[in-house]
């Protein structure tokens, strides 16, 4: 899928030849289009072999039944070892006990940031805790000079969803029958997501209105953004050259010291209609080697799930990669229900409504566990049934 | 006798296919949207439940689906006028006596009509752009501040309406070009002798001539405009703060986003009866004018 679908042909060429009695037909879906495609293909009883699926995505295909259980295949590989996995990514590919899937390449999010406005205002470091980083978010910003400390685009779920998976309480209950965000814990996530914009730290802006972040960056509108290793690349290109040691990544503070943060990525997963599971595992195995993720790495940006491939120097050497290095370890997936996209695009929408000021935290919390438990309707029902049965 | 199920005959392909391709999806819609068919459903067929009219009545307590038809609705009556003077005037001009050129007018004025929206969206969002689009560039010469168009919730319909007017006005435009053009010259040349001016011609002469034709466009138009998807769809993603998702952009995401088929097709199926009730009504209007 998307770049990952390009550059993956210029792998295959190797397995191909190690393996002469199988040939890999690659179809490449864009992102924007693949959900649909693939329940439509599970709907026509054509799915593939192996496919790339956004980890997100495994709890639902799972719950159609649609993707074989990879643990007999991994228990018996001398290749993907558990083990070596974060085990937070590894965490996302398991549901109900089973392993559905294998992580191919990580997505976290965590703080890009301005090395030297940090240092003007004082601070050598990067924040470690919430009250450290606030006190740095209320040093750096000049709101009137349109200064802001912190970057979090309206129209994404990620940074909230980020502060909330570093809460000890889980944002559904009862098995995923409820939504949790009347809980203490979601509470103090939207609260502290709240002050930003209260206190003018954060600009009530979306990415759209922004026009060209990486800019806005240099310019030094905004000295922290919360967001993904793509941009690693990205500013490496966009920012000129005597820019470049001005900004630098942190892993993401926590409430009280580090914290955690999401555990996305994409798996390779194995459907269960495919006749060639065998040498789909195969290459699963292949696209797994570590040496076959370096030159994925290089090719695409894309970071390893495994500690062993983080080992080669090249990537090493990286000092922006290191701070993903860092977080990895400390990755937690989101509720692994096959509505949690649904609702984490409430919760977007809730917390868009709340900044504007036409929620208060109390009204947000509550209105999401409505919606929550709306959307998990059918959910109950099924699992209620499954009980009784 | 023979000659009917001669003509039975001959059109029972076409039917056939009709009955297939239309008839058949429509029922099984209507079928689907009295259950909570979603992707459970999909997996099991067990999954399915009955739901009766469940998915309606959920449907018109959902605030969202309200605000999806307010924006519709704002829509349909800001554009539809717009649309339809922008239509008429281009075809006076272009039919006018006056117009140079009117071939290559024709052309250049139906050319948005046959344009993908992808590519026009990417030439409309410059346009838009607040910091270096041309709109902007226009509004500050004129001494007014630069708008937000597609980020602020105010002005992102209004941005949606500018472009959709100027998306579709050149279709209906040929259209009425063609009613102009079939108006016969005698009427005018009597309308003249009659020592009438030109004012009076328009108002005597065109306009009821053309009346049967603006009502068949008007009626088109509404029905078209109720039925916005791809402009919010390419530009703002239904943003910002919901302002510009649709009845049909809703539908979308319930349907193909979120997998609700049940529920995706009651929407469809309120759209529908809604579209209808406004269809007849014009229906009822436009002959109750003709008649008086």
């Amino acid at each position: 899928m998307g770049r990952e679908g390009e550059v993956v042909t210029q792998l295959l060429p190797e397995f191909e030849r190690r393996h002469p009695d199988i040939r890999v037909k690659v179809q490449q879906l864009p992102w924007t289009a693949a959900h649909e495609k693939l329940l439509t293909a599970f709907a026509g009883d054509t799915t593939p072999d192996v496919c790339q699926l956004g980890n997100t995505w495994i709890p639902e295909l799972a719950a159609l039944n649609a993707l074989e259980p990879l643990d007999r295949y991994a228990a018996a590989s001398s290749i993907v070892q558990a083990a070596d996995y974060f085990p937070g990514i590894w965490d996302t590919n398991r549901m109900d006990g089973s392993l559905y899937g294998v992580p191919w390449y990580v997505d976290t999010r965590l703080l890009f940031y301005r090395r030297d406005l940090l240092a003007r205002a004082g601070f050598s470091t990067p924040p470690a805790s919430w009250q450290e980083w606030k006190r740095m978010l209320a040093a750096v910003t000049n709101a009137q000079a349109d200064q802001h400390g912190i970057l979090l685009p309206l129209n994404e779920f990620e940074p909230l969803l980020a502060l909330a998976l570093q809460q000890d309480e889980p944002l559904l209950r009862d098995d995923g029958r409820w939504g949790n965000f009347g809980g203490v814990g979601f509470r103090r996530a939207l609260g502290l997501y709240l002050e930003m914009f209260q206190r003018g730290w954060a600009p009530p802006l979306g990415t759209a209105a922004i026009s060209n972040v990486w800019n806005e960056f240099g310019r030094g509108r905004f000295v922290f953004y919360i967001s993904g290793p793509w941009n690693i690349s990205e500013f490496q290109r966009r920012l000129p050259a005597e820019q470049q040691d001005s900004w630098m990544t942190a892993p993401l503070p926590g409430p009280d010291g580090p914290g955690a943060s999401i555990a996305g990525g994409s798996s390779l997963v194995v459907f269960r209609a495919s006749r060639h599971r065998a040498e789909a595992w195969r290459l699963i195995e292949f696209l797994s080697e570590p040496a076959v993720q370096r030159r994925f790495h290089a090719l695409t940006g894309d970071l390893p799930p495994r500690r062993t491939t983080w080992s080669d120097p090249a990537l090493a050497r990286d000092v922006y990669a290191r701070a993903f290095r860092e977080q990895l370890e400390r990755v937690k997936p989101a509720p692994k229900v096959p509505e949690w996209e649904r609702i984490a695009t409430e919760m977007r929408l809730v917390a868009e409504r709340a900044v504007h000021g036409r929620l208060s935290l109390d009204q947000a919390t509550q209105a999401l566990d409505t919606r929550a438990a709306q959307i998990l309707e059918k959910r109950r029902w099924l699992l209620a049934r499954r009980g009784a049965g | 006798m023979r000659r009917t199920a001669a003509a039975w005959c001959f059109v029972a392909p076409a039917l056939l296919v009709i009955a297939i391709f239309f008839f058949v999806p429509v029922v099984a819609a209507l079928g689907l949207s009295f259950t909570d068919f979603d992707i459970y459903a999909l997996a099991d067929p067990h999954n399915l439940r009955l739901v009766g009219l469940g998915n309606y009545v959920r449907l018109l307590q959902t605030p969202l689906f309200w605000q999806a038809f307010g924006n519709t609705l704002y829509f349909v009556v800001v554009g539809v006028p717009l649309s339809m003077l922008a239509s008429f005037g281009a075809a006076l001009l272009l039919h006018s006596r006056l117009a140079r050129f009117p071939g290559f007018f024709r052309t250049a004025l139906f050319a948005p009509v046959v344009t993908t929206l992808v590519a026009v969206a990417v030439i409309w969002r410059y346009l838009f752009n607040p910091h270096y689009g041309l709109l902007n560039y226009a509004l500050s010469r004129l001494g007014i501040p630069a708008v937000d168009w597609l980020g602020d919730p105010h002005w992102a319909m209004p941005a949606i309406i500018i472009l959709a007017v100027w998306k579709n006005f050149g279709y209906n435009m040929v259209i009425l070009l063609a009613g102009l053009q079939s108006i016969p010259e005698p009427l005018y040349e009597a309308a003249r002798i009659d020592g009438a001016s030109a004012w009076r011609q328009f108002r005597h002469v065109t306009l009821p001539m053309l009346a049967p034709i603006v009502a068949m466009v008007n009626i088109l138009t509404i029905a078209g405009y109720f039925q916005l998807f791809a402009e919010p769809y390419v530009m703002t993603q239904g943003g910002p703060l919901q302002s510009t998702v649709s009845v049909l952009y809703f539908m979308y995401e319930e349907g193909f986003k979120w997998w609700n088929l049940g529920s995706a097709s009651a929407v469809a199926f309120v759209l529908f009866v809604f579209i209808f009730c406004v269809t007849a009504l014009q229906l009822r209007l436009a002959r109750w004018q003709s008649a008086a």
